[in-house]
């Protein structure tokens, strides 16, 4: 498992760098290879599907950031003592956010003994019941095709919502 | 371990979406976040062995297929999000010419 554990030191490092740099292109590159480490690491915890969606995401998205951002900086500073006042109580309460999820992380199952009480009768029973070899392509489209049908109507929202914002011509006035 | 990992990049993400000024940042430490959470639950199905979720002849151990359907919906929709906040990023940059937040509120006249 020592790849997973390399990959993620590049995804902290990619994603810190991401959130701290000044020059927002960089900022762009580095959120890319942050999808793509963690595109690789779906490999290797044997998620070939998710991989596969994961690039394709990844791409779509480095376009658009970079179609959206173009050279600009972020040249916003801290300036007076209300905002290093507000940095102070941020910081209070991501370190208060991260002590209870890593005790509440503990009472879950530990990581490489999954509990598979649901997933049991999809493996059991996927093949037969639907067809499908790819257990995950089951689930998806035959055990909970719904969940499919919501995620199809946000795209669409999404896409629609983005189409009306950016129109460049309004309906006339009479 | 890999869900530690998982849950360092969620706090990452949090942090940039709290804490940076700069709305591209924001939509930035928004994607971050997700990738944690989509890496928290691949991560929860992994058992050490076993292969991935495909039946063929002579192939019964398979891991969990579950968390990785419900992963697929989780990825895409996170795209959903970023190309709708980038478009009303790209119509607040033409309206204001600017991504600050401070500046945007009013504050940064001060």
């Amino acid at each position: 498992m020592w790849q997973v554990y390399a990959l993620a030191i590049l995804m902290i490092v990619g994603s810190l760098v991401a959130v701290h740099t000044r020059y927002l292109l960089s900022a762009v590159i580095s959120l890319a290879v942050v999808g793509l480490a963690l595109c690789v690491a779906f490999l290797y915890l044997q998620a070939p599907d998710c991989a596969i969606t994961q690039i394709v995401v990844e791409v779509l998205a480095l376009i658009i950031l970079i179609r959206a951002t173009g050279v600009e900086r972020d040249m916003s500073e801290i300036k007076n003592r209300k905002e290093i006042f507000a940095y102070e109580a941020i910081g209070i309460f991501i370190i208060a956010f991260a002590f209870f999820a890593f005790r509440a992380l503990s009472y879950l199952p530990e990581f490489g003994h999954p509990v598979m009480k649901v997933s049991q009768e999809y493996i059991r029973k996927g093949l037969e019941q639907t067809g499908a070899a790819n257990l995950v392509t089951s689930v998806l489209l035959d055990f909970r095709a719904y969940d499919t049908l919501g995620e199809a109507t946000v795209l669409f929202t999404a896409i629609l919502g983005a189409i009306v914002v950016l129109r460049e011509v309004g309906r006339k006035k009479k | 371990m890999s869900d530690k990992i998982a849950l360092t990049l969620f706090l990452i993400g949090l942090y940039g979406l709290i804490a940076k000024k700069n709305l591209i940042k924001k939509v930035m430490g928004l994607n971050i976040l997700t990738s944690g959470i989509v890496l928290f639950f691949i991560s929860l199905g992994y058992e050490k062995g076993l292969t991935a979720p495909i039946m063929e002849k002579g192939i019964t151990d398979v891991v969990d297929p579950l968390p990785q359907a419900l992963m697929l919906t989780t990825i895409v929709i996170g795209v959903c999000i970023t190309a709708l906040a980038l478009s009303l990023i790209v119509r607040i940059y033409r309206r204001y010419s600017s991504l600050d937040v401070k500046i945007l509120t009013g504050e940064g006249d001060e």
